[in-house]
C-alpha cells in the first residue's frame, strides 16, 4: 500500500471543502479539537473486537466480546455492545475508528507510554513540553480559553503552553465575593513570575466564562450525559464550545482501563460511560459538531491472549476513535495483520503510529494546525502515516467527492 | 525601668512550662536541646535574634509542614540547629499517637483490615471508611505531630516508593505499608527501606510482581503467567538507579527473573509476603554486568544489595532529596557532596540528611522561598499557620470519626493531590511546574477563603481554630499583624496594598462581629496570597 495523503487516508476532509468559506471566517465560531486520554491502557480488542477472526475467540475463551451482542462495523470488526450509543454516529459517517494504532516505542510502562503519548517523542524522556502545546505555539491569537484541560492540573500534552488553562470543574473555577478583585490585584503584582502568569490566565479565563454565562448553558437537543466523571467533563467542554469562548483545544482524561483482572464486567461499565458520554456530547452540540473533532487515545493496548485472571496484561496496539465534523467516518482504518502475527508473540502490533492520526487532525482541524506544530509533533523521526484498510472496498477508488455527503455529522 | 524586670521574669516563667512538655517528649539519642550551653539559655531571655528567627521560618517551612503560631519564636530561641538535630532523632509524641490511634484503621494488620472493612457486607466499615480514616490520619499527623521532620520524610519516601490505594487490594495494604515499610526506616539504612518496600505486599501488588513467575512455573491454581517486568523496571528507574542510571532492557528482564516467586499469600484474605520457589526462575541472572547466582529468594536480595549502594542510586536519591529540601534545581555540587556521604556511610539515611540539611546551600538566599508548596503542603501549612487542630466526629455517625474531615480530603483531591491515590509509580511531582496552574491557583484561593471562614469545621468537629488566638491585638494595622502571624515576614507591596484596600472598603465598627469579619477576611486574603504559596 502506498502512503497516501494523510488527509484522505484517515478520512478527514479539509474544512474548506466541507463548508462555505464564509462560515470558516465567521466571527465567533472556532474549530475545536477535543482530546480524550484513556489513561491505563484500554483493550482495543474489546472496544472494537475483530469478531470475524476465529483466533480472537480462541485466545480469549472467557473474555471475548460476544459476537451476537456486538454491533457489526467494517471488515472483520464489530463494536462492543456497551458502545452502542455511538452507532448513530457511525451510521451518519461522523465516526471513524483507527485500529492497531499506538506508539512506535515498545514500552509497557503506563507512565512512560503516557508521557510519550503526550510529548509526542516516544523513546525520549527529556522532552518537557507536550505536542499539543507545541502545535499551538505558532499561533498568534491567544484567547484566555484557547486551550483548556478539564483536569485539576495541566496534563503533559499541554505543558509548555503558558496560556493553557486547567480546571477540574467549571463550577469550582471561580472566586466568589468581593475578594475576587483583591486576589486578582495581588497576583497581578506578584513578584513570582510563574504565579503571576497563572493568576493572569486564571482571572482572564474566569472573566470570559462569567461574561458568556457558560456555567448556565444546559444540554441541548435532549442530550443526556451519563453519570460519572467523563460525562461531567464532556458536558462542560460542550458548554465551553457552545458558549463560544474561543476554545480551540480541550483535553480531558478518563481512567479505569487497566484491566488485569476480571476485565469483562469492568469494561462493560467503563465503555458504556465512554460511549454514552460521546453520544451525548454529539447530540448536545448538534450542528456545532461540524466544527468539532473528538479523538480518543490510550498509551498502549493489552495482550491478545487473556491472562490467568480473566483479564489482560500490558500490550502494544490499541484503538482510537475519531469523531466529528470533517471526519469521513463509518470506516475502520489502519493496517490489519490479523491475530496470527503478533508483536513479540503476544500483542497486537502497532501498524499506525498514533502521531499519524494526530498530525492528520492537526493539519486540518482545528484551523490553527501549523506546519510547525505538525513537524514538531514528530521530532526528528519523520511523519508516520495512516494506512488505508486493506479490507475496505472503496479504499482504492474513493475520491474527494464522496466526502460531501459526510460533511455535517450531526444532521441525523 | 523597674517594671521591666518583673516582666522579663514573667516571660522566662511562661517560656519554661511551654517548652517542658516538648522537651519531655523528645527523648531521642541526642538530647542536645535541653542541655544546650548556658550562653543559649541566656540568649533566650533576650529578644529573639532576627537572623535566627529568619532561619527558623525557613527551617519550619522545609523540615516541617510550616510554622504554627508559636513555633518560630520557640525554634529561634532553642537554636535552629539544635531544633533540627532533635528532629533528626525524634522521641515519641504520645498526644498525636493517641489521637491517631482513635482511627482504628491505622492500627490493624492487613488481615484485620480485610475483615473490618470488607468489600462486601459483614464488616464494621466499608473500604471508603477505611480510606477516609487513613487519609485523615496522614493529615492529622502532618498538622499536629511534633515529629515534623519524620512526617515530611514519610511523605517523601512514600512518594518515592509510591503505591496507589485505588488499585485492587492496595487499600487494605497501604496502612501497614506506610507503617512497616516506610515510617520504620526513614531514619535507618536505605537498604532496609528498599528491602521493606520490595517485600511488602502493597508494592508487590501495585507493581504486579506477585504475578511474575518463571514461564515454566505453575503458581497454585493459576495458569502460568510468565515474567512481569513492572516492578523490575520501576525498581531501577524510580526507586534506585534513576532513568539515566545506566541500565538496559536486558537488566530489567534479568531483575524481573530474579524477583520471580516474590509474591503474596492470598492478597484479599491474608495479604502477607511469601516466597514461592515453584514460581521462581532458576539459573544465573546477569544484572549490571554482575552475575547473580544465589538461587531462590537470595537472587532478589542480591539485586537489592547491588542497587542499594550503587553510585547511580546515590546520585538519584541525593537529587530527589535536594529537590525536596533545597530547591527545584539544586546546585549539582551539593548533590554530589550528599551522594558521596550516602556512599561512604553505606546508605545511612540520617547521615545523608545531615549532609544535606546542614550544607550552606540549604540555607542560602537562593534556597529560601524558592519552592512552590504542593497542594498537601499548602493545606497543611495553612492549617498549622492558623493554629488549627483536628476534632473527630461521633463514632456512631454514618461516616464515623473521620467524617467531618472529609471536606478537607475532597479539597486535596480537587487540588490534584488526593492522599494515597497517586496512580503512576512516579508519585506526585516535586517541581513547581506541575503545581502552578490556573485551576490549581483558583482552588488554592478557594481553600484559603474556606478555611478563613471556618468551613472545615462541622459542628464541633473537623478543623478547629480561633482567629483571635492567632493574630494578637495591637496598634499596628491589621494587615501587618496578620502577615506577621501567618507569614512571619512582611507582605509583598502589591499584596499588602490589595489587602489594605479591601479592608478599607469593609465596615470597621467597634463591635465584635465587625472586627471578627475583618480579621477572618484578612486571614483568608493572606493565606490565598502569592506570598503564602511559596516556602
Amino acid at each position: 500500500m502506498q502512503r497516501r495523503s494523510f488527509l484522505a487516508s484517515l478520512g478527514l476532509v479539509a474544512p474548506a471543502l466541507l463548508l462555505p468559506r464564509l462560515a470558516l471566517s465567521g466571527a465567533a465560531k472556532k474549530k475545536t479539537l477535543v482530546v480524550i486520554l484513556q489513561r491505563g491502557a484500554v483493550d482495543g480488542l474489546s472496544m472494537v473486537p475483530p469478531v470475524g477472526e476465529k483466533t480472537y475467540f480462541d485466545l480469549r475463551p472467557t473474555i471475548a466480546v460476544d459476537k451476537k451482542q456486538s454491533k457489526p462495523l467494517d471488515g472483520p470488526f464489530a463494536l462492543h455492545p456497551s458502545l452502542a450509543g455511538l452507532l448513530p454516529l457511525w451510521a451518519n459517517k461522523s465516526l471513524a475508528i483507527v485500529h492497531a494504532v499506538g506508539s512506535p516505542d515498545p514500552t509497557r510502562s503506563h507512565f512512560d507510554a503516557q508521557d510519550y503519548l503526550e510529548t509526542g517523542t516516544p523513546g525520549t524522556k527529556s522532552t518537557d513540553d507536550g505536542w499539543l502545546a507545541r502545535a499551538l505555539a505558532g499561533k498568534k491569537d491567544k484567547g484566555s480559553l484557547r486551550a483548556v484541560a478539564l483536569s485539576p492540573t495541566l496534563p503533559r500534552i499541554l505543558r509548555g503552553d503558558k496560556d493553557a488553562v486547567a480546571f477540574a470543574a467549571l463550577d469550582s473555577f471561580a472566586v466568589a465575593g468581593k475578594g475576587a478583585g483583591t486576589f486578582e490585584s495581588m497576583y497581578d503584582g506578584a513578584l513570582d513570575e510563574a504565579l503571576r502568569g497563572a493568576g493572569k490566565e486564571a482571572f482572564a479565563a474566569m472573566h470570559s466564562l462569567e461574561a458568556a454565562k457558560v456555567g448556565s448553558i444546559a444540554p441541548a437537543n435532549g442530550a443526556k450525559y451519563p453519570d460519572g466523571p467523563l460525562g461531567k467533563r464532556l458536558r462542560q467542554i460542550a458548554q465551553l464550545i457552545r458558549g463560544e469562548v474561543g476554545a480551540e483545544v480541550a483535553v480531558t482524561d478518563c481512567g479505569g482501563w487497566d484491566t488485569h483482572v476480571n476485565q469483562k464486567p469492568q469494561l462493560d461499565k467503563r465503555l458504556s460511560e465512554l460511549g454514552d458520554a460521546l453520544a451525548a456530547f454529539a447530540t448536545d452540540l448538534g450542528n456545532r459538531m461540524a466544527d468539532v473533532c473528538v479523538v480518543t487515545a490510550t498509551e498502549f493496548g493489552r495482550t491478545v491472549k487473556e491472562n490467568g485472571s480473566a483479564g489482560t496484561d500490558h500490550g502494544h496496539g490499541s484503538v482510537m476513535l475519531v469523531m466529528g465534523g470533517g471526519v469521513r467516518g463509518k470506516r475502520v482504518l489502519g493496517s490489519w495483520k490479523g491475530l496470527g502475527d503478533l508483536h513479540e508473540g503476544r500483542d497486537l502490533p502497532v501498524t499506525t503510529d498514533h502521531r499519524a492520526v494526530f498530525s492528520e487532525i492537526l493539519k486540518v482541524h482545528p484551523a490553527h494546525g501549523s506546519e510547525r506544530g505538525v513537524r514538531r509533533l514528530h521530532g526528528a523521526q519523520g511523519s508516520p502515516s495512516v494506512r488505508e484498510p486493506a479490507w475496505h472496498p472503496t479504499s482504492r477508488s474513493r475520491g474527494r467527492s464522496r466526502s460531501r455527503d459526510t460533511a455535517s455529522p450531526a444532521r441525523a | 525601668m523597674r517594671s521591666i524586670l518583673p516582666l522579663v521574669a514573667l516571660c522566662l516563667g511562661c517560656a519554661a512550662p511551654r517548652s517542658t512538655p516538648l522537651a519531655a517528649s523528645f527523648t531521642g539519642t541526642k538530647p542536645a536541646v535541653v542541655a544546650s550551653s548556658p550562653a543559649k539559655i541566656a540568649a533566650a531571655s533576650s529578644p529573639v535574634d532576627p537572623v535566627e528567627e529568619a532561619r527558623a521560618v525557613h527551617a519550619l517551612s522545609r523540615f516541617a509542614f510550616g510554622p504554627r503560631p508559636s513555633d518560630v519564636e520557640r525554634v529561634a530561641k532553642m537554636g535552629v540547629d539544635a531544633w533540627l538535630r532533635t528532629q533528626l532523632a525524634p522521641g515519641t509524641d504520645p498526644a498525636v499517637d493517641a489521637k491517631v490511634a482513635r482511627l482504628r484503621a491505622t492500627k490493624l494488620s492487613t488481615k484485620e483490615l480485610l475483615g473490618a472493612y470488607p468489600k462486601g457486607k459483614g464488616g464494621d466499615g466499608t473500604p471508603a471508611d477505611l480510606e477516609r480514616e487513613l487519609a485523615t490520619a496522614k493529615v492529622v499527623r502532618a498538622v499536629e505531630s511534633e515529629r515534623q521532620l519524620e512526617e515530611v520524610l514519610v511523605d517523601f519516601w512514600f512518594n518515592h516508593f509510591n503505591v496507589d490505594a485505588k488499585k485492587g487490594a492496595v487499600k487494605w495494604l497501604v496502612a501497614p505499608y506506610e507503617r512497616e515499610a516506610i515510617r520504620a526506616h526513614v531514619f535507618g539504612k536505605f537498604r532496609d527501606l528498599l528491602g521493606a518496600t520490595a517485600k511488602h505486599p502493597a508494592m508487590l501488588f501495585y507493581l504486579d510482581n506477585w504475578r511474575s513467575a518463571a514461564s515454566s512455573g505453575k503458581p497454585k491454581g493459576k495458569k502460568p503467567s510468565g515474567l512481569n517486568e513492572n516492578y523490575a523496571r520501576e525498581l531501577l528507574e524510580l526507586h534506585t538507579l534513576g532513568v539515566d542510571g545506566g541500565y538496559t532492557q536486558d537488566d530489567v528482564k534479568e531483575v524481573a527473573r530474579a524477583f520471580t516467586g516474590w509474591t503474596i499469600d492470598k492478597p484479599k484474605e491474608v495479604g502477607a509476603f511469601v516466597f514461592r520457589p515453584g514460581m521462581h526462575e532458576a539459573g544465573a541472572k546477569k544484572v549490571l554486568g554482575k552475575t547473580i547466582d544465589v538461587g531462590g529468594i537470595g537472587d532478589g536480595e542480591a539485586v537489592l544489595d547491588l542497587v542499594a549502594t550503587h553510585a547511580a542510586t546515590a546520585h538519584h536519591l541525593s537529587l530527589a532529596l535536594a529537590r525536596r529540601f533545597v530547591s527545584d534545581d539544586p546546585p549539582s555540587a551539593l548533590v554530589d557532596q550528599v551522594a558521596k556521604v550516602f556512599l561512604t556511610s553505606n546508605g545511612d539515611l540520617r547521615k545523608t540528611y545531615e549532609a544535606l540539611f546542614f550544607a550552606p546551600e540549604a540555607w542560602s538566599d537562593a534556597a529560601k522561598k524558592s519552592k512552590v508548596k504542593d497542594p498537601f503542603e499548602t493545606v497543611v501549612s495553612s492549617i498549622r499557620a492558623v493554629g488549627g487542630t483536628f476534632a473527630f466526629g461521633e463514632a456512631g455517625n454514618k461516616k464515623g470519626l473521620a467524617g467531618p474531615v472529609e471536606p478537607l480530603l475532597r479539597t486535596l483531591e480537587g487540588l490534584g493531590e488526593p492522599i494515597y491515590h497517586c496512580a503512576p509509580p512516579t508519585g506526585f511531582p516535586e517541581r513547581a511546574t506541575a503545581w502552578v496552574g490556573t485551576g490549581a491557583l483558583v482552588s488554592r484561593i478557594r481553600f484559603a477563603v474556606a478555611l478563613s471562614e471556618d468551613r472545615f469545621r462541622v459542628g464541633g468537629a473537623g478543623v478547629v481554630w480561633d482567629p483571635h488566638a492567632v493574630v494578637p491585638d495591637g496598634k499596628d494595622p491589621l494587615v501587618d499583624r496578620v502577615a506577621r502571624a501567618l507569614l512571619h515576614a512582611p507582605l509583598a507591596p502589591a499584596t499588602r496594598t490589595a489587602i489594605q484596600k479591601e479592608l478599607d472598603a469593609m465596615p470597621d465598627e467597634p463591635d465584635e462581629d465587625s472586627q471578627r469579619r475583618r480579621l477572618t477576611r484578612a486571614i483568608g486574603l493572606v493565606l490565598g496570597s502569592p506570598d503564602f504559596q511559596r516556602q
